[in-house]
């Protein structure tokens, strides 16, 4: 049910409107300082961010290491590859972030326990960012598998009959190569893990989402407070698409430019 | 930038497929896993908490049928503002979708129940309306945030989809005399919600997954149920791995209808 509210007098609606406005003015609240929350939020971003970051990271490793297993895997990789993608891209994130963070934990301490260490603390950081790491890495699988099956083979076929290892292949043809056609589906993966981050408030760690239920709670100024975060949620967005523009453009110089229908 | 992922790209294999050598083995390996997962796992508390989830199930699936509905009649406006509209319309239109699309679900929701929850009970005209029974109940606000959402990601589907209909078709049928009406309704929109029917699928799997956050607004769909049997029992894992596997077979039944759907609408795009 909607928190209760204390009633107030009787108003026309528009002066209702703008008393809430008004009562303790926007600015009191939003200050960076602890009367304001402006601070709590701001390091909820910071927190968002720093996981976002981090597991974007863990999943394009997995999304590499995952596109080569299905690519040039044997058949029983392949399939297991197949199986991990098709799970974690069907069941919700919420699930798969309360199934690994108590399996995750769990699971470690008993390892811990079982070589006679003692239990450890997993701080909500660590297990947030590995949680969606994992998750990212199921959907850079398939954007990077996409991407390595864009390159012109004979690249590849040219760089093997030069005898490059798989390793220096990898580094100096594969990935340079891939890089223009992966970037949108990249950027896209990177725009859903900073909104994945707000599913960790579920497990109560401490990123923008949470930070903001709090201070609304708080202050009883849930939708000033909910606004404000949108905002920092859609700056983060919009200053994230700027970055990819530049990146973008950066990544396809020399790639004449294909007429597009947008 | 589409945001679907393309669940239905992979044609089925055959059944013959199913049965390579490496394939058995794996197979015979997961169902160990699973006799081993019913043997010595607790799974007694399925009895008691049936009815419930079977509730809560019932609830899922009314939610996902009802906001991908409600949703989508909503992007088609949206859609369209943005592909043909003028200014005025298109800016706020795409303005929806930038920031539905830039912020996450869980805000949305929260903001609109505890947001918008908050602040009705203060004009006394809403609270003396027919409507405010209904107001103080979780749902319509999972219900509004989860359409909402559906339409900002659908909104620039339909986007693409109105804009890529060749301009000929349209042309052609405006030679033939059709209204502008007319021609929407015969030409433009069959051929858009076609260009629109492999993301839809995408969009739809994307729904599934996002209903489990409207628990966090005191909605009791198939998720809740499972937090409900932690609460209650302390069982941790067994209802989290059962409810993995309900998502995964809903996933599985979405994906198959939008294949049938699909190779029922012939392909040919002129």
């Amino acid at each position: 049910m909607p928190p209760a509210w204390p009633t107030l007098p009787e108003l026309a609606p528009i002066e209702t409107l703008l008393s809430l406005f008004a009562q303790a003015s926007l600015f009191e609240l939003l200050a960076p300082s602890p009367p304001g929350w402006g601070g709590t939020l701001l390091r909820g971003l910071a927190n968002s961010v720093q996981i976002a970051l981090g597991a974007f990271g863990i999943g394009l490793l997995i999304g590499t290491a995952g596109a080569y297993g299905k690519l040039y895997g044997g058949p029983v990789i392949r399939d297991l590859m197949e199986v991990y993608t098709t799970v974690v891209r069907a069941v919700p994130e919420l699930v798969l972030i309360l199934l690994l963070y108590y399996a995750g934990t769990d699971l470690i301490n008993r390892m811990l326990e079982a070589m006679g260490q003692p239990r450890i603390d997993i701080s909500g950081l660590v297990a947030g960012i590995a949680v969606l790491g994992f998750v990212q890495g199921a959907y850079a699988t398939e954007v990077i598998r996409g991407a390595i099956l864009s390159i012109p083979q004979g690249q590849i076929e040219a760089a093997r009959a030069y005898g490059m290892s798989p390793l220096l292949l990898l580094r100096r043809i594969t990935l340079p190569a891939m890089l223009p056609f992966a970037i949108p589906g990249l950027a896209n993966l990177w725009l859903i893990a900073t909104k994945d981050t707000a599913l960790l408030a579920v497990v109560g760690f401490n990123e923008l989402t949470l930070a903001t239920r709090q201070a609304a709670g708080a202050t009883k100024a849930y939708f000033t407070f909910f606004v404000a975060a949108g905002a920092l949620y859609l700056l983060l967005t919009l200053f994230s698409n700027v970055i990819i523009g530049w990146v973008e453009k950066r990544a396809r110089r020399g790639i004449p430019a294909v007429g597009g229908a947008n | 930038m589409a945001n679907a992922f393309e669940v239905t790209s992979a044609p089925a294999p055959p059944l013959r497929a199913w049965f390579k050598p490496h394939r058995i083995v794996l197979i015979a390996i997961a169902v160990g896993l699973v006799v081993l997962a019913a043997t010595t796992m607790r799974w007694d508390w399925i009895v008691r908490y049936w009815p419930l989830a079977l509730q809560g199930l019932w609830r899922t699936i009314w939610l996902l049928v009802l906001t991908c509905t409600l949703g989508f009649m909503l992007a088609v406006p949206l859609g369209l503002a943005q592909a043909a509209g003028p200014r005025w319309l298109a800016m706020p239109a795409s303005a929806f979708c930038t920031v539905i699309r830039g912020t996450p679900l869980l805000l949305q929701l929260w903001l609109l129940y505890f947001g918008l929850g908050s602040l009705f009970p203060q004009f006394p005209w809403i609270r003396e309306s027919e409507l405010w029974p209904y107001l103080r109940q979780a749902w319509p606000y999972a219900v509004l945030g989860l359409t909402l959402s559906f339409a900002g990601y659908e909104g620039e589907v339909m986007r693409g989809a109105f804009a890529g209909v060749p301009r000929g078709q349209l042309e052609a049928a405006r030679a033939f005399g059709m209204s502008r009406t007319k021609v929407f309704r015969r030409i433009w929109l069959p051929q858009a919600i076609q260009r629109a029917l492999p993301t839809l699928a995408g969009e739809t799997v994307l729904q599934l997954k996002a209903t489990p956050l409207v628990a966090t607004i005191t909605v009791v769909d198939i998720y809740a149920v499972a937090g409900r049997v932690r609460q209650d029992t302390f069982i941790v894992y067994e209802p989290l791995l059962l409810l993995a596997l309900i998502y995964l077979m809903i996933t599985g039944v979405i994906v198959f209808a939008f294949r049938r759907l699909e190779s029922r609408i012939p392909s040919r795009l002129g």
